[in-house]
Formats: structure tokens, sequence, C-alpha cells
């Protein structure tokens, strides 16, 4: 599991973990609470061109839907297969085994730190 | 009419929610809990053993006197006057158009005292309802008592053994083990009365308990203690939504409204037009919504992503409904949804699909309930 203190985040409640070009990305700990247990995740395919805003995946929740956006431009370079066969690891683990897509990036947007996150969303 | 709150109201309740973790949703201007953790585990808990909830922003109107029964039967679709003493009913408040402006269970309690829960959201709506329909009934108290009374509802299988080896109810008037669906008994919790209602929304065998606010919290911990070993877990209201989903029961402001119709609803029956005299509503409702007014139906999809409420049902060529609540169903693990659609396209049997945001998923129609329990 990641540390969350060291992480970048997204006001669109994303977390990245940033390892040389490529960007781990997943959904907070607080996102995937508001959104209750998760029953259902779509992904981007694997090589799928993103580009940073843009609505790339889903995660449902029995009474709501969540949409993944992408937080980065770049290309997806793997999907995990395991939250789709069991999406209750985002809530289980959002940090860790809950992870969503790795994006290859050719250039890192301004994301927040872990301190304006925790601002942002009052916790 | 006493002025009634409508924002950040809270239950006598929420300090033990808040210690039990729970996660809070606005719901008709009151916080209350929306899940504990988990609301599948929730879900499931009611299913195969048993879940406690607070609703205790639920309205609550007692309506006493001589003239109570003929009053109710004017002011209500059903025929309140033919319940017994201590038997409940499934009722609705009709506008003059017959629109739906809440539906309602009605306890009675007496030759002359009967006991109304609406739905928190149309509290206001309702005892304005009633107090302008009293006008004419000379023996006749409608009284809120919504802000003095909470409503905590126990239910699942084990719910009965629950209540039973909870210490502090006694007198109980009617056993438990006797009491039947859609009666009630009398009963006290540690000096305080207690209704006991064996009702509920989630389509399992459950109790619903009224009691003064003052006294609810003591009630719920010490349910909480009997259920410790029986598989009780509190329960929010995200559950409470995906359990009455799956039990076909409508939720006001999803499947009904005022601009709904009794009958489109497919709770025709709930109207009795046998019943002597006037009723409000009566006249729109015999002559019936407009030709083809759209129809509530079932409906079920294959995979896991579930239609929602305002998506569309379409044919191959055609809008012809609109999903009003929708679910992964946890118990069926497959999705289900209510949905109000053109009588004739279900007729005729054409394939239906529901748009989830752009994808089209073929559905087919069902009859409700989706999940229905074994019988005893």
């Amino acid at each position: 599991m990641a540390d969350a203190t060291t992480l970048q985040y997204t006001a669109e409640h994303e977390w990245v973990l940033v390892d040389g070009d490529t960007a781990t990305v997943g959904i907070t700990a607080y996102a995937a609470d508001k959104l209750g247990d998760v029953v259902f995740v779509e992904l981007p395919a694997v090589g799928a061109a993103l580009a940073e805003g843009s609505i790339v995946g889903e995660i449902e929740s029995t009474k709501s839907v969540g949409e993944l956006f992408a937080p980065v431009n770049g290309e997806v370079v793997e999907a995990n297969e395991g939250v789709v066969s069991d999406p209750s690891l985002v809530n289980s683990d959002p940090f860790g085994e809950g992870w969503l897509i790795k994006v290859k990036f050719t250039e890192l947007p301004t994301l927040l730190s872990h301190d304006e996150y925790t601002a942002l969303v009052g916790e | 009419m006493t002025d009634i709150p409508t924002t950040d109201r809270t239950s006598p309740l929420h300090a033990i929610h808040v210690a039990a973790g729970a996660s809070f949703t606005d719901f008709a201007g009151w916080q209350m809990p929306v899940s504990y953790g988990s609301d599948l585990a929730e879900h499931h808990a009611v299913r195969t053993a048993a879940g406690i909830f607070d609703i205790s922003h639920m309205a609550e109107i007692l309506v006493t006197g001589a003239d109570a029964a003929a009053f109710l039967d004017f002011a209500l679709a059903g025929r309140l006057s033919a319940i017994a003493p201590f038997q409940a009913k499934y009722s609705l408040l009709l506008n003059e158009a017959g629109g739906i402006i809440d539906d309602l269970v009605v306890y009675r309690l007496g030759d002359e005292r009967f006991f109304v829960v609406a739905n928190a959201g149309n509290r206001a709506p309702v005892v304005e309802a009633l107090t302008d329909r009293a006008a004419g009934f000379a023996d006749l108290v409608v009284d809120d008592q919504s802000d003095d009374i909470a409503l905590i509802a126990v239910q699942g299988p084990h719910s009965r053994a629950i209540l039973e080896a909870t210490v502090g109810i006694t007198d109980v008037a009617t056993p438990l083990d006797e009491l039947k669906y859609y009666f009630s008994t009398d009963a006290f919790f540690d000096g305080a009365p207690l209704l006991i209602g064996r009702t509920g929304y989630t389509g399992e065998d459950g109790f619903e308990l009224y009691l003064s606010t003052d006294r609810a919290a003591e009630l719920w911990q010490a349910l909480t203690v009997a259920g410790a070993d029986k598989g009780l877990i509190p329960a929010g209201l995200a559950s409470r939504d995906t359990l009455r989903l799956e039990a076909g029961m409508p939720l006001y402001g999803h499947e009904l409204g005022t601009d709904t119709f009794p009958v489109q609803a497919g709770l025709g029956r709930v109207v009795n037009l046998k019943k002597e005299g006037d009723f409000v509503g009566r006249a729109a409702i015999e002559a019936g919504p407009a030709a083809g007014a759209r129809v509530l139906v079932g409906l079920t999809t294959e995979g896991r992503r579930a239609g929602r409420a305002d998506y569309a049902v379409v044919t191959a060529d055609a809008e012809v409904g609109i999903i009003t609540s929708g679910a992964l169903s946890p118990t069926l693990g497959y999705p289900v949804a209510m949905a109000y659609v053109d009588p004739g396209v279900i007729e005729a049997g054409d394939p239906l699909f529901i748009d989830v945001r752009g994808t089209r998923i073929p559905a087919s129609v069902v009859s409700l309930p989706f999940y229905k329990r074994a019988a005893n």
C-alpha cells in the first residue's frame, strides 16, 4: 500500500504515484468512501491514449456512478484486472491493491500535494 | 400548525451513529446514516440475519376521535374503517386530481385511534392535507407528533428472536410469535410506552418500533446488545434503498408523485372505489389516467452495469420510458430497475433496452417484486 502522504492528487479524487515516466492512478479513500461499496469497474484498454481531464473509466457502487478522469496525457500501459474481477478492492485497499491504471506520460501536469488534497476535502 | 424545520435536522440517535462510524446523507433535510461502512454487508445482513435502522425522520400523525375512521375513509384512498384495532394498512393520500401526495402506513390503535406514518419529506403536505380535510368532522383531533416520536426498524429473519431477547421490552400485549404481518401490539420499554408493528420496507420479516424520542437511544442500545449474537448490525439508508428496490416497493419521489395515478404505479388495489361516500381524488380516479399513460414495470438486465434513476428506456427506434430506481441487486447478482414505460410497448412485447450513459443494454420486463422471501 502506497503512503498516502507522498502521493499526488487531483481535484477529481484520483491519486497519482509517479515512478519515472509512469504514473499509477487510483481513487482516494475519501472518494471510495463517498461512493460506498464498489460493485463494477470499467477501465480503459492497454494501449489507449488518454487526454488529461477526459473521462476514461467508471467506478459504480450500489448507489451511484463515479467517473475516472485521466490525470495526465499519456498511454495506458497496464489496467488492474484484479480490481475489475474484484471491485471491492477499491474500498478495502484504495491506495494499494485497488489501483486502477498505469499510464506512461510525456509531461506531468501540476497536481495537488497530500496537504492540498486534504484541505480540499476537508478531512 | 407548527413550523417544521427543514434543514440539518438530526435524529435522537445521531451521537450513536457518529460513534459507530456512520457516514451521513441529507434526506429530506435530515442528516441520516447512509451506511456504517459497507452498504452491501448491511443489505446481506438483513436478508440473512438482521439489521437495525434508524428511521426517526419519518413523520407520525395521531388521528383520534369518534369521527376518526370516517375521516380517514374520506381523506385517504383506502377503507381504514374496515381494519381491526391493531391492524395496519398501506394507504395513499391523494389530491383531487388523483395524484399521490404521499404513501402511508396507518396503524389502527383502537376504535377511535389511528396512527398515520408518512414520509419525512412529505410531513408538511400530509399534515396540511389532513388538517384541511378534517373540516366538517366534529369529533376529531389531528395531532402531528413527529417531533416527539422516534422510529427504529429491526428487519431480517432473526428480528423476532432479537426483540424477544431484548432486555427492557415488557408487557407485549400480543406475543410476537402470534403477531401477524401488518399488525401491531402495545408494549413497554423500561416503563415507556412502545408500539411494535410487524411492518417494514425491506421485503423481510421485521418490526418497526415507535417510542418517545428521549428513550430511543436506550432502546437502540438494548436491541443492539440482544442482537450481538444473532448477526444484527446497524444498517443505513443505502441498504434500505436496495432492499426495498429488490422487494419492488415504491419510493416517494421516484416511483410516486403528485403526477402519478395509483394505477400507473401498480397500486390500483390500494384505492377502494367500493367504499361508501366520497373521498378526495375519487372522481379523478374513476375517470382514470389519460389513455396510454405510462405504467411501472420491473426490468432486469445482464452484466453488472445498472440502470439508474432518469436513464431512458428505449426500443430500437424510440424512447418509451424512464427508469425511476435501479441498482445492481446485491441479493440476485444482476441489475434490476423499476421504470415507467409506455403500456403499448409492453403489450406488444417489443424488445427493450436501457440507455446506460450512451450504451444500449437489452432489458427484460419482469413482474414485481424482484425478490420475495421464502415462506416461513
